[in-house]
């Protein structure tokens, strides 16, 4: 008999900038997806000494827990107001906030939106998994239409409870942007995209080019009460078609910098 | 001939939501069905070979658990 | 250096830049506004952060931002905006982050009007926003106080790791009065070991308000409390007029105080022996300072712009060693020079029912003066 020796390459690991810490989030979340993205992004940068994070409430109220980099947990809505209070104070430093859709798309409108039109030299990472994850599921701004949850039971009513509000259009829309844009993590295909989308954000905020946001469709495996493969599947079949995916602003300055 | 590797789960992160065994094109992970982690999960293992290091199981994987490991061929040895 | 004439919103802004003020940020809101837009123009003249903000909302949490590099940081606004800082104020409380926050006040509740008030009192001395927490909260009486009390609070805030309050009124404001600004300081270069810089050398910081452990919580409730009785020992700040030879003393802040040395002086002018106290400290408010001032005292009369908020705490601390009368005028009035002379000479010659709280006793006859009746308690 013979028996061939190989060598070991590793082609994938888990990034540096991630604690060694077992998230909080449920099982098949996709939270932890973003998060590992964000993490390969300041590996590969480089740029874990200079990066501060902006923490949420929400589901990833403990995001400061799984990045090993300074951060500061804000209060429901306010991380782009406090992101711009730290990067007015430190203009050299990457700031991020990373905010789920209860946090930037209801309570957090008036300061996301005054963030982005203010050009905030920042980078936001906004989850939207079309429900508020932590406090059990209940209705939010961007839950679909028809969509059952703790708060809708008969489903969203759009007739009483409006209609879901696309954030990547309407930031977008906002002449003081720089990069908006809106991917998913339904597939690895669509993560890796992700991953391109958040490391030119983080490029963009580099080159001082301004204010940059990727809205990330996201799972929430329990609260859609799916398992982690169907909710993937949910997540492609319900939400790509209210919220497409695409990129919504990029400003001539990203684009001739080639990023 | 596809490329050859191997991944390895690192028991302390894993939470046994499965997306690793259901994005595995050739259908090398499962769900350990006799070991628990210290949370009580299963954890996901690599249970046979046929590993072609294609890291789409640590590219869904939510918890950053898996290393994807190429193997490459570096000498013949008698056994 | 000379005295110049200076608007008190302006005075603050300007001796809060010469005290190396690094990051303002704020929302215009009437009678404050003259600070935002001073700030607007000397903050990037000189190459430091200024933002107008999107609410009060926005300013507060731009504040704590800011605040959690180190950065020496303050906002102001006035008693609606400062009501919506809450939140805020709560949060940087719990983070323990130095932040300088004026309040001009003007008449309240609700929408109010934009007249002078000191109805935010208990806000800003009992609370205001949710939990255990104290900030400093200082209370001067002129231009040139506010200009040494915002000079010297940011060292305040920073030793403790504290909010410190300013709170004055919208007269204050909006008057003009010659006073003297102090030098420039130059600009911190170190961030302090907790601030949040990038984690360069080291492990990660991180500023939260967040302890989801509640034993870890109660512990930071206790270290609140421990740096609040440093605070109680170390800072309490008052000013003490004509009271060597009193047998009466008026006990009144900021405008109020400043109104009733004229009624001071005036009654002196008729040989009444009254004295004023003004605390400058609301908080830590001058407790022992007010039980000795009740010992000596035969009578003590609170006056404020409000319908009796210090009151309450002068009661606590002086009630049993001294009768006290109240006099206030609520919703932005200012009382006048007279009506304190009034009460003082009252006070002088009136005997004080102990059994009446003094500011029922005030209630009957500020509403009998203004011709006003309402139901019965």
């Amino acid at each position: 008999m013979t028996e061939l020796q190989y060598k070991e390459t590793v082609v994938f690991e888990r990034p540096t900038a991630l604690t060694p810490t077992q998230t909080t989030y449920c099982p098949g979340c996709t939270h932890g997806v973003a998060h590992r993205l964000i993490a390969e992004v300041i590996d590969e940068m480089g740029i874990r000494d200079d990066t501060i994070g902006v923490a949420p409430v929400g589901c990833a109220v403990f995001a400061y827990r799984f990045f090993d980099v300074d951060f500061v947990e804000a209060a429901h809505g306010r991380a782009p107001a406090m992101a711009t209070g730290i990067k007015r104070s430190l203009p050299d430093r990457f700031v991020f906030t990373y905010q789920g859709d209860g946090d930037l798309v209801s309570i957090g409108m008036a300061e996301i939106t005054h963030a982005a039109a203010r050009g905030e030299n920042i980078t936001v990472i906004f989850i939207n998994n079309a429900n508020y994850g932590m406090t059990g599921g209940q209705m939010a701004p961007t839950t679909l239409p028809g969509q059952k949850t703790t708060s809708s039971p008969t489903g969203r009513d759009v007739e009483l409870a409006g209609y879901p509000i696309q954030m990547a259009e309407l930031i977008a829309s906002i002449q003081g942007t720089s990069y908006v844009v809106r991917r998913s993590l339904h597939d690895a295909r669509n993560i890796r995209q992700a991953k391109k989308a958040i490391r030119t954000a983080f490029e963009v905020q580099k080159r001082g080019l301004g204010f940059a946001m990727v809205e990330l469709l996201s799972t929430c495996p329990t609260n859609w009460h799916l398992t982690p493969p169907d909710a993937m599947n949910w997540l492609k079949e319900n939400m790509l078609p209210v919220y497409p995916l695409g990129d919504y602003k990029i400003h001539d300055a990203v684009k001739s910098a080639g990023i | 001939m596809p490329a050859k590797g191997k991944i390895v789960v690192n028991d302390f992160y894993c939470k046994a939501c499965g997306l690793c065994v259901s994005v595995c094109p050739t259908q090398v992970i499962q769900l350990a069905p006799e070991r628990l982690n210290v949370r009580g999960y299963h954890p996901a293992e690599q249970f046979q070979d046929g590993c072609i290091a294609c890291a789409t199981c640590a590219m869904v994987c939510p918890d950053a658990a898996i290393t994807v490991y190429r193997l490459t061929p570096v000498a013949e040895q008698e056994a | 250096m000379t005295k110049e004439l200076i608007k008190g919103n302006i005075a603050f802004a300007e001796a809060a830049i010469r005290a190396g003020l690094q990051a303002y940020f704020g929302y215009p809101i009437t009678p404050q506004t003259e600070a935002l837009e001073w700030m607007s123009g000397r903050m990037p003249e000189l190459g430091r952060a200024f933002v107008q903000a999107e609410s009060e909302l926005g300013a507060i949490n731009m504040v704590y931002g800011s605040a959690c590099t180190g950065a020496r940081t303050m906002t102001s606004s006035s008693s609606p905006g400062i009501s919506l800082m809450q939140e805020g104020l709560s949060y940087i409380a719990t983070s323990e982050v130095p932040v300088v926050v004026v309040n001009v006040m003007r008449g309240g509740p609700g929408l109010g009007n934009i007249a002078p008030a000191q109805s935010d009192y208990n806000q800003a001395v009992h609370g205001g926003g949710h939990g255990d927490y104290s900030p400093i909260v200082l209370a001067p009486a002129n231009i040139q106080e506010l200009i040494d009390i915002t000079y010297e609070s940011f060292d305040l805030a920073e030793k403790y790791r504290c909010i410190v309050m300013i709170a004055i009124d919208g007269s204050m404001g909006q008057m003009m009065e010659p006073a003297e600004l102090p030098p420039f300081r130059e600009i911190k270069k170190e961030h302090p070991a907790w601030a949040i810089v990038g984690a360069k050398g080291r492990k990660p910081n991180l500023i939260c308000s967040l302890n989801i452990d509640e034993v870890e919580h109660e512990k930071v409730n206790l270290r609140l409390l421990a740096r609040w009785n440093q605070i109680r020992k170390n800072e309490v700040r008052f000013k003490e007029y004509y009271l060597d030879d009193a047998d009466f003393a008026v006990v009144g802040f900021g405008t109020a105080g400043r109104i009733a040395l004229s009624a001071v002086r005036a009654a002196r002018e008729k040989g009444i022996k009254v004295g004023l106290f003004r605390p400058v400290t609301l908080a830590p408010f001058p407790e022992k300072q007010i039980e000795a001032l009740a010992a000596r005292m035969k009578g003590l009369l609170v006056v404020e712009m409000n319908t009796g908020q210090m009151l309450d705490d002068v009661m606590r601390f002086g009630k049993d060693l001294s009768p006290v009368r109240f006099y206030g005028r609520p919703g932005g009035v200012i009382p006048l020079p007279e009506e304190i002379l009034r009460e003082i000479e009252a006070l002088a010659t009136e005997t004080i029912p102990a059994d009446i709280h003094p500011r029922d006793l005030w209630f009957d006859r500020l509403t009998a003066e203004l011709g006003l009746t309402y139901e019965a308690a």
